[in-house]
């Protein structure tokens, strides 16, 4: 596929990047006096960006369009000209970000509308939004990684919001670092890229990806999967994501569930064609995404915190993903729908828990909640709807998402597709049993509040987005599978859409889903629903709960294998430099101030002296030529 | 009958607008009266220096020998009398600066009458200003500019004294710390008296050995397998020994801390700034037009020389607790580094290296940054003198964060820091020395910058992060004339670090030496 300078409306999508970015300087800038309005022009740069990225699309008509923009990078060897690709791919994401990223900027006017540093507030997501918008429109792997290093540094920025929680300051520590791994693995997958084919521009690297040897070629998936399991939170750098849930609900929603953890699996599918030369690599990211959205599901079952629940699920979904990319060819298209719908009704389901946590005076744990049904009808409603939706229950958005990923998986044909739609499969049930414990917990039963708790219905600011969402949560499925099929739109990306050869039946693959969430549904009710759920989490557990609660000990092995490790390299280190390169350095500066001290008592201002060092001198540069010449 | 020789007026033209204009000044201090005389020696002044400036500028690209041969006007030596007339006017600016002492100039008014006589004191509070300076800071500016012209080495010699006179009686004229003035300006008259016989002596030896003075026909001579036999080879050793010492290269070095030390401050940054341009130049040219067919006899004692020059300037350094002998050394230690430029002799694809162009960068980019920095040194004043001990420094960016900026500036700048020109200057001669197979002097040059750069930043530290003394020194306001000095310095530091590709390539171009 050809691509095409720009023209029209298109010509100006920089300013797509340039809307929220200005936003941003507006704010960070402009100090308390912009504190009055501070979050309107933070509000209107992203809704701005979404009519201008609206209107692209509409513009697009299928081709892919090359905005050049200047030479950032200009030096013998390496030149990297910053322009924007603005193609069926990108067009997805742009919406995606700017439409859920305006509706989040209108909810949290009033999520945080008591804070005193609202304005910071926004200013940080105006930056995150312009960050990720570069991630996705950049025509290079160096632009793709600037706007990667950007949304950490939002992201890190935002989880740390509330930075007097030593908990939430931590929490974005423990997010920088386990991005910092990933984010290593991307910066060597370009120098790699470029030290073999000296460019790192999409164009460049794709069209001569084949020319590569297969290590090579391999080397690079390898290392832009470690990248996107860092951003995505996939195994084995998931631990990150559920404590990044410190941060305000408002940034768990956009960021750490519709768009910046999507940003690995935009990575993959943007580099298709790397991977289409790589069975291996392809083959890890397939395992990567099974092996998580397992460890998500389990992890989530046991989960007393609302939004940690919310977490693991999102990890889960992620990995649906991945799994769904790494598929290759048949698996692209139902990844990025996935993307999309969940997109909608985690962002969805993020500001209901957001709605609830309000009420409930910033509570998170569901031991502490139930019977809010109805106190708070439109966040009940809309809630349930994005419920409905994440388990798959017929004809809404996860229905058909996560069938067409399980049925792309068993399309694979051989073993290894019945295991990994066998895994799916069974993922979906857990996730219909933790989400339905959600439910049960938080709507439902009776009240477990803490004293002096008086629940509420959320201001409209807040319920409008949330309305909009459960909107999008039921019909988005519907819309970009059958009425208008994603897979046409992205067809000059991923190529034309072939009709797979089914090995099972896709009718045969939807009931059996639906039955295992009917099961995961009903499980649920008889082992929370119909009981009393104690204010305090039981201690005494099956091994199974115990493990799921600590997440599978993701954290313990971490500890083990890596903090402990580099605490005790740190220390060694530590001592090393102490003793021996200070002391090195330190006895080098006492003998040259000696020295220094000691060729000095020859400067001792008489004139006679002086002369007789030059005499001196004379005489050796004579008897040094002579040498030489004689020589 | 006596033929009159080729005189190329217009190649001539910076000198004798230099010349001319200390002509006119000793005409003006004999006839002008005494109130007028100041302002109208600094016009004389600036318009000679500036003229020169202009003239060389235009002069650019010109090729040729002229007064009987004894003259090269080539791009190198165009480049350095423009790097001279440039740097002398900022120097005289400094001379002329009039708000900063209390007297109202940093010169002594009458240098005849005893220290601490009655005469002496009672002057001490009298506006009488010293004139006789500029007419002499114009014959040292000529002789510097006719010093890296000279194709013969009696013009040379000739232009050495010419040049190191007037410098050894404006060392003695400091107004304050009269003695140590006093005592600086003989020490510097007997010990340059004594380099100058060497070079006279190493003179007389080339002409036996070769029959002239002429430095093309020394170089067919040279050429010859045995580097041109004992007589030849001794007296270049004597020359190098002459322009050494100007240069302040360690061993010859002895004298450079007292006389920067004891030197009015203007002075000193005259004599750091545009002295070791000329004695470069005339290094360059002898070493490499009169001695470029045998370099080598000379390469290995100039790689030693460079080498002791850097460790001796850096090492002692370290324990200088006045800011004036720490610049002394520092200048030592750069003299090192730019021999290591002039080792950049051979190894380009022609068979000729970069090593011409860089030094003569770098020595733009260092008299630039020293004129600087002993401009900002005149500004720290304690009592009726400059505050020119380093623990008077103290806590200054606190008093006067501008004045410490622009120190830390040049402070950078002298270490060779990046983006300033004291990095680029140094990248150019390292490179230069690397393509000529001289890693291992860049690899002790790269060591001894790092030791130099200790007491650099010393400095900058001890001026951002102590407390400031309790009776700690005023900064003047300085007046228009070191306020321009200031200005350009600055400017030029930055822009020879940020954007340096224009005069690199002016410098390049300019590497030319015909003879």
């Amino acid at each position: 596929m050809e691509t095409v300078p720009a023209d029209g409306l298109i010509a100006a999508s920089w300013l797509l990047i340039a809307l929220p970015l200005a936003g941003a300087a507006v704010l960070l800038l402009g100090g308390r006096r912009t504190d009055r309005w501070g979050h309107l022009l933070g509000t209107g740069t992203v809704v701005a960006a979404f009519v201008l990225g609206l209107l692209c699309t509409l513009q697009l008509d299928g081709r892919q369009v090359e905005v050049g923009l200047y030479t950032f990078v200009a030096t013998g060897s390496l030149d990297v000209p910053v322009g924007l690709l603005f193609d069926p791919l990108s067009a997805v994401f742009v919406l995606l970000i700017t439409g859920v990223g305006a509706l989040i900027h209108v909810y949290s006017i009033g999520y945080m509308a008591h804070d005193p540093r609202r304005r910071r507030f926004f200013a940080y997501l105006n930056l995150f939004v312009a960050a990720m918008l570069l991630l996705v429109l950049g025509d290079n792997y160096v632009a793709l990684y600037v706007g990667w290093e950007g949304v950490g540094l939002a992201s890190y920025l935002l989880i740390a919001f509330w930075h007097e929680r030593p908990a939430a300051a931590t929490a974005a520590k423990k997010a920088f670092i386990m991005n910092r791994v990933g984010d290593v693995g991307l910066a060597l997958a370009i120098f790699l890229m470029f030290a073999q084919l000296g460019t790192v521009s999409y164009d460049g690297v794709f069209g001569s990806v084949g020319t590569l040897a297969a290590g090579t070629v391999t080397a690079i998936g390898l290392l832009l999967l470690l990248g996107a399991c860092g951003k995505s939170g996939q195994f084995p750098l998931q631990a990150w994501l559920p404590d990044a849930m410190e941060g305000p609900t408002p940034v768990s929603a956009l960021i750490h569930a519709a768009t910046m953890v999507t940003a690995g699996v935009y990575l993959i599918a943007r580099s298709a064609p790397i991977y289409d030369e790589t069975p291996t690599a392809r083959a890890v990211v397939l395992a990567v995404g099974a092996i998580t959205l397992l460890i998500g599901a389990i992890a989530g079952c046991a989960q007393d915190d609302i939004k940690k629940v919310l977490a693991y699920s999102t990890v889960s979904q992620i990995g649906y993903m991945f799994l769904a990319v790494g598929l290759g060819p048949i698996g692209y298209v139902a990844g990025l729908a996935h993307l999309l719908t969940h997109g909608f009704f985690k962002a969805g389901l993020f500001l209901g828990a957001g709605s609830v946590m309000h009420a409930m005076n910033d509570q998170v744990d569901m031991r502490r909640f139930g019977g809010l049904a109805p106190h708070m009808k439109v966040t009940f409603v809309t809630f349930g709807l994005g419920y409905l939706a994440l388990i798959g229950f017929p004809f809404l958005s996860g229905f058909y998402t996560k069938d067409a990923i399980i049925e792309a998986a068993f399309d694979r044909g051989d073993g290894w597709g019945y295991l990994l739609g066998g895994v799916a499969i069974l993922a979906a049930g857990l996730t219909a049993f933790y989400m339905t414990r959600l439910m049960l917990m938080t709507f439902f039963g009776r009240p477990r509040w803490e004293p002096g708790v008086h629940p509420h219905e959320s201001p409209p600011v807040m319920t409008a987005p949330m309305v909009l969402l459960a909107v999008g949560s039921v019909f988005a499925g519907f819309l970009l599978v059958v009425a208008f099929p994603l897979e046409e739109w992205l067809a000059p990306v991923f190529g034309e859409p072939v009709e797979a050869e089914h090995v099972v039946a896709p009718i045969v693959v939807s009931v059996l889903v639906t039955a295992v969430m009917v099961i995961g549904v009903l499980t649920a009710w008889l082992f929370v629903g119909r009981r009393e759920v104690p204010a305090a989490a039981p201690v005494r557990v099956s091994p199974v709960t115990r493990a799921a609660r600590r997440a599978l000990y993701a954290d313990a092995v971490n500890e083990s294998l890596l903090m402990r490790p580099g605490q005790w390299l740190a220390r060694a280190l530590v001592f090393v430099d102490n003793r021996g390169v200070d002391g090195a350095v330190n006895g080098l500066a006492a003998s040259l101030g000696g020295s220094s001290s000691r060729l000095g008592r020859t400067q001792t201002g008489f004139v006679r002296s002086y002369a007789l060092s030059m005499l001196g001198g004379a005489v050796v540069v004579a008897g040094a030529l002579l040498a030489v010449t004689a020589g | 009958m006596i033929q009159a020789p080729d005189l190329s007026l217009g190649a001539l033209a910076p000198l004798l607008f230099v010349f001319g204009a200390a002509c006119v000044g000793v005409l003006v201090e004999a006839f002008a009266p005494r109130e007028t005389r100041h302002p109208v020696q600094v016009a004389i002044a600036l318009v000679g220096t500036l003229g020169g400036l202009v003239t060389s500028l235009l002069l650019a690209g010109e090729r040729q020998v002229t007064a009987g041969g004894a003259l090269a006007v080539d791009g190198a030596a165009v480049f350095l009398q423009a790097t001279i007339a440039g740097l002398g006017a900022l120097s005289i600016l400094l001379f002329a600066e009039r708000s900063l002492d209390p007297a109202r100039s940093a010169f002594v008014a009458a240098a005849a009458v005893p220290a601490g006589s009655p005469r002496d004191r009672e002057l001490m509070t009298a506006h009488r200003v010293q004139t006789e300076v500029y007419p002499l800071t114009m014959f040292a500016i000529g002789g510097m500019m006719l010093f890296v012209a000279a194709n013969d080495l009696l013009v040379m010699f000739v232009a050495l004294e010419v040049l190191s006179l007037p410098l050894y009686l404006i060392s003695g004229l400091a107004r304050r710390r009269r003695l140590l003035s006093q005592e600086a300006a003989v020490k510097y008259f007997l010990l340059g008296s004594f380099a100058s016989a060497f070079f006279l002596y190493g003179l007389a030896l080339v002409y036996g050995a070769t029959g002239s003075i002429r430095l093309s026909a020394i170089r067919q001579d040279a050429a010859a397998e045995t580097g041109g036999g004992v007589l030849l080879v001794l007296g270049l050793a004597l020359l190098i020994v002459g322009l050494m010492f100007k240069a302040s290269v360690a061993p010859f070095h002895a004298w450079t801390p007292d006389v920067y030390q004891g030197a009015p401050t203007p002075v000193t940054a005259f004599m750091a700034a545009c002295t070791k341009v000329a004695a470069f130049g005339a290094i360059l040219r002898l070493l490499y037009v009169a001695f470029g067919t045998s370099e080598w006899t000379w390469r290995p004692l100039v790689y030693g020389i460079a080498i002791v020059s850097m460790v001796v300037g850096a090492v002692l350094g370290l324990t200088q607790t006045d800011l004036k002998r720490m610049l002394a050394y520092s200048s030592i230690a750069h003299a090192g580094f730019l021999l290591t430029g002039v080792l950049g002799f051979g190894g380009g694809a022609d068979g000729t290296g970069s090593g011409l162009g860089a030094t003569m960068f770098y020595l733009l980019a260092y008299g630039l940054a020293t004129l600087g920095i002993f401009a900002v040194l005149t500004l720290v004043r304690e009592g009726d003198g400059e505050a020119t001990h380093l623990s008077k420094w103290a806590g200054l960016a606190r008093r006067s964060p501008l004045t410490a900026a622009v120190m830390a500036l040049f402070l950078l700048a002298l270490a060779g820091i990046p983006l300033t020109s004291g990095f680029t200057g140094k990248f150019a001669v390292f490179r230069a020395a690397i393509d000529d197979g001289a890693w291992p002097l860049v690899v002790v040059a790269l060591l001894a910058s790092a030791v130099a750069a200790f007491f650099y930043l010393r400095v900058i530290v001890l001026m951002y992060f102590s407390e400031p003394a309790a009776d700690g020194p005023t900064v003047g306001v300085p007046g228009l004339p070191t306020t321009i000095v200031l200005a350009v310095t600055v400017a030029a530091t930055v822009v020879l670090g940020v954007v340096p590709g224009a005069v690199l390539d002016l410098a390049e171009e300019a590497a030319i030496f015909v003879g």
